[in-house]
């Protein structure tokens, strides 16, 4: 007995250091970076007076401002609701926690060092440290704000905009992971996992899909070689993600389904009802997340103008294609066209047209949001059944599936010829095509990535996490139920 | 005296209630329940998840009464609460020893 106790000890010590090493791991050239400051500032007082800084546009810095606090809305409370009605009552809030704490704790590690590390210039697959604690941004002797980059030249919005809108996504991907493990997980392997799966998943892909050094260092050809060279290792290929198809629900759905793998299923799964407590409560959560998701799809664009109208109105067209073929397709094959089924059609919807919805036109739009509502229906019923995994809230059935399919056909509908938009050549200034087969083959090199990388770093961070601390309740817990074993409180008390 | 148990289906109560005030019965106890008879349950369907539903929501009632309205409140409810369809409910007599009315200490018919 003592022994063991020992060994508990020894794994939750383990746990802690996991934790600051993991933290260790982004702090450790602190030190030797503390001295750059000094030299950066001289630099940029040099580049100051060459030309004065840009002054951002108060249109694009205020839709950003909107777009981040409508993000933020996609998580909380959102994706909770939308998770939180799916669950069994006795779960309700353990589920509401974790994706509030989740979006707490990614929110502080992104300031921390999680922004520096996938956006600033490092590697192909990691960033640099410029940016640990957001520092460099803010210049208190002249009150500036540093300007970051959008997708036209000498277009700007302030820093700390992108960085909050930035940290929503980082946020949102990983609370999405916890309908996966939903109603078994430990609270406290919730968050050590959530440390964990963050630094080495999602800022190496945010990183590797997103990190590029912005359009105004595209002057010339050899200038644009060098430019494409230090940016992230997707970017470089020419993968095309709007809004995180690949770094968001790729990435999550993978982990998810590693996670359901690893944790096993819920007690009574297969034998007992798991009815969920209340679809208004998911039918609200799926509606705060169609609206939240305009600031999610058309805020990628970084600037209030036509691309991002463009991704509006495919993130509202797709998204009800997808409601209706979701339900038609239930009510063809289950008999009943289901609430449940309209609200999963429309997040579906919304998953699959996110990497596309810059990149395409109104028709590619509408296409791609259908077969979604169609494709991930089979993704929670067939391929679930199929897969044999208690992935609890079809977290891989809706944004794995939902993502792979909407990254594939990116590549398929952005072509001219489909009525997509190309892509633009920097060094020139003018709009190119893509040739669909090779840009999906591009595209399906984007998925392939996202998968691997997301599954190993999942595995190995589950496995870690349940060496330490472990990773499920006991049975008697989850019989009773999170909300008062982990919690001590209780969702409904009428 | 009789204790006259109703199980009905949950849209009838009130006109249960009703139909028991008009020919003079004084108090009813509703309780919402679930079970199954005949009519069995039905499916319900979540994504790809499919659950059988066996037991339905009902109410039950309870009317406490003196032994000669019996057959008139049997009547009473049975025209209340039926539709005609399967699941209407079923209707459970049976003797009743002892009333006590708490308020004041009356005892046996007087307490009803």
């Amino acid at each position: 007995m003592r022994e063991l106790q020992l060994d508990r000890g020894m794994r939750r010590l383990v746990a802690g250091l996991l934790f600051l090493c993991t933290l260790g791991f982004a702090g450790g050239t602190l030190a030797e970076e503390a001295a750059a400051p000094g030299a950066q500032a001289v630099a940029v007082a040099v580049e100051a007076v060459a030309a004065a800084a840009p002054t951002p546009q108060k249109g694009d810095t205020a839709w950003m401002i909107v777009a981040t606090v409508l993000v933020i809305m996609m998580s909380v409370p959102g994706v909770a609701l939308f998770y939180g009605g799916l669950v069994r009552s006795k779960n309700m809030l353990s589920v509401l926690m974790q994706v509030f704490s989740i979006f707490a704790l990614i929110t502080v590690l992104w300031a921390v060092y999680g922004y520096s590390l996938a956006f600033t210039q490092g590697n192909a697959f990691f960033g640099g440290f410029d940016r640990v604690l957001l520092s460099g941004i803010f210049d208190p002797v002249t009150g500036s704000v540093a300007n970051a980059a959008t997708f036209s030249k000498g277009v700007y919005i302030p820093e700390f905009i992108f960085v909050a809108f930035q940290a929503t996504f980082a946020a949102i991907t990983v609370a999405l992971i916890v309908g996966a493990f939903a109603e078994r997980m430990k609270y406290s392997a919730v968050l050590l996992f959530a440390t964990l799966w963050f630094t080495f998943a999602y800022v190496p892909m945010a990183h590797m899909v997103w990190f590029w050094p912005g359009p105004d260092a595209f002057t010339d050809a050899e200038a644009a070689a060098a430019a494409v060279a230090s940016s992230g290792w997707l970017f470089q290929k020419g993968a095309l993600d709007f809004a995180g198809g690949t770094v968001v629900h790729i990435n999550a759905g993978v982990a998810g389904l590693v996670g359901a793998y690893v944790i096993g299923r819920r007690v009574g799964y297969g034998r007992e009802a798991f009815t969920p407590h209340s679809l208004t409560m998911t039918m609200i959560g799926a509606s705060l997340l169609w609206v939240g998701w305009f600031g999610f799809n058309a805020g990628s664009a970084l600037e209030a103008g036509g691309t991002a109208a463009l991704a509006f109105i495919n993130t509202l067209n797709a998204t009800a294609a997808a409601a209706l073929t979701w339900t038609f397709a239930e009510w063809l094959v289950k008999g009943k066209p289901s609430m449940l089924g309209a609200a999963s059609g429309a997040v579906a919807g919304l998953v699959a047209i996110t990497p596309a919805c810059g990149w395409v036109g109104v028709p590619a739009g509408l296409i791609i949001g259908a077969l979604a509502g169609v494709v991930c229906f089979w993704g929670v019923t067939g391929l679930k059944r199929l897969l044999g995994a208690d992935d609890a809230l079809d977290v891989f059935g809706v944004h794995g599936v939902g993502g792979i399919l909407g990254a594939l056909l990116t590549g398929v509908f952005n072509t001219w010829s489909m009525g997509g938009t190309g892509i633009i050549d920097y060094v020139n200034n003018t709009i190119v095509d893509t040739d669909m087969a090779t840009q999906v083959g591009i595209q399906a090199q984007a998925v392939l990535t996202a998968i691997v990388w997301s599954g190993v770093v999942a595995l190995v961070a589950y496995k870690l996490v349940d060496w330490t601390i472990g990773l499920r309740v006991p049975e008697e817990e989850e019989r009773e139920g999170l909300d008062t074993t982990a919690h001590g409180e209780r969702a409904y008390t009428m | 005296m009789k204790l006259v148990t109703a199980i009905i289906k949950p849209f009838k109560l009130d006109d249960v209630r009703e139909a028991l005030s008009n020919i003079g019965v004084q108090g009813i106890t509703a309780t919402e329940v679930k079970g199954f008879g005949r009519q069995k349950g039905h499916t319900e369907l979540y994504r790809g998840a499919e659950y059988v539903v066996d037991f339905l929501p009902k109410v039950k009632l309870e009317v406490a009464i003196k032994e000669e309205l019996l057959d008139q409140v049997i009547e009473t409810i049975t025209n209340a609460a039926r539709t005609g369809k399967i699941g209407d409910g079923k209707i459970f007599v049976t003797s009743l020893e002892q009333v006590v009315r708490i308020r004041t200490g009356e005892t046996g018919a007087e307490a009803i």
